[in-house]
């Protein structure tokens, strides 16, 4: 399973996620930031595929690049937004202190991650049926939870409606 | 396989953590919470082949709690944008006192 084909298609798509993800944070357009977040997405899937969670890796294309960034795009162009409708200059020294504090973030988590003794050959095996092993847990240990995410849902559709409606709800009433 | 899945974990997430800390525009801070919770997906999808399969259950509700949060905080961006007529989160300063 890890042979050279794998290992090389680990690498491109875990460096297209990286590289996209980059490309994202830097794009002054919104709606050019959201095309790389669904080519950054595209990568997660691929990779969630090689790791052996087939479902997720459909669900991730269909889910994340199918509806949310969707909406996403959708709102942008609502909005219609250009380039020059945010001030993105921030003082050098802010800039330097993101930098430095998410660059902190990632080499401490590198370091955490190294540290941890971890052992590759005694990985789960995939099982054929990609769907029966989630679908036992998620219907039997983790029932509750299911059904609450059905509430969530619910709720944030209402609020979506309540906050995005004209009129004196939330809103212009206000000054 | 697991090990090097962690650090693009950790790499994305950091990417996240820089967007939110560098960007005002309020659509592309969403877009880096979303990429966030992705990286935190990585990991759990990565670890579930150690774990076991919870892992991915998880995950499936990460990516519930994700959609219900970007249905909601879009709803917010466009009712402060019809307040404001700006997403420039420099410009809303409402609450800064």
């Amino acid at each position: 399973m890890m042979g050279t084909f794998y290992t090389v298609h680990f690498w491109l798509f875990s460096a297209l996620a990286i590289g996209s993800a980059l490309a994202m944070v830097t794009r002054r357009n919104p709606v050019t930031a959201a095309l790389w977040l669904v080519t950054v997405m595209f990568a997660l899937a691929a990779l969630y595929v090689m790791l052996g969670a087939h479902f997720l890796g459909a669900a991730q294309v269909l889910v994340y690049a199918g509806a949310i960034m969707v909406v996403f795009v959708f709102v942008v162009m609502l909005l219609n937004l250009g380039e020059n409708d945010v001030h993105e200059r921030r003082s050098k020294g802010a800039a330097a202190a993101s930098a430095l504090l998410s660059g902190a973030l990632a080499a401490e988590l590198l370091y955490v991650i190294r540290s941890q003794p971890m052992n590759d050959s005694v990985l789960k095996p995939v099982d054929s049926d990609a769907m029966a092993p989630m679908a036992n847990s998620l219907f039997t240990d983790n029932l509750v939870a299911f059904e609450v995410t059905s509430v969530l849902l619910l709720v944030a559709v209402i609020g979506a409606v309540v906050l995005a409606k004209r009129g004196k709800v939330v809103g212009e009433s206000r000054t | 396989m697991i090990r090097e899945a962690l650090y693009v974990s950790a790499i994305l997430f950091s990417i996240g953590v820089l967007g939110v800390l560098t960007r005002r525009n309020a659509l592309i801070l969403f877009m880096c919470i979303e990429l966030m919770l992705n990286a935190v997906n990585l990991s759990f999808i990565a670890l579930s082949r150690l774990h076991g399969v919870s892992g991915q259950v998880f995950v499936l509700f990460v990516m519930t709690v994700a959609a219900a949060e970007a249905a909601v905080g879009l709803a917010i961006v466009i009712s402060v944008f019809r307040h404001y007529r700006t997403v420039d989160l420099g410009r809303i300063r409402l609450l800064r006192g």
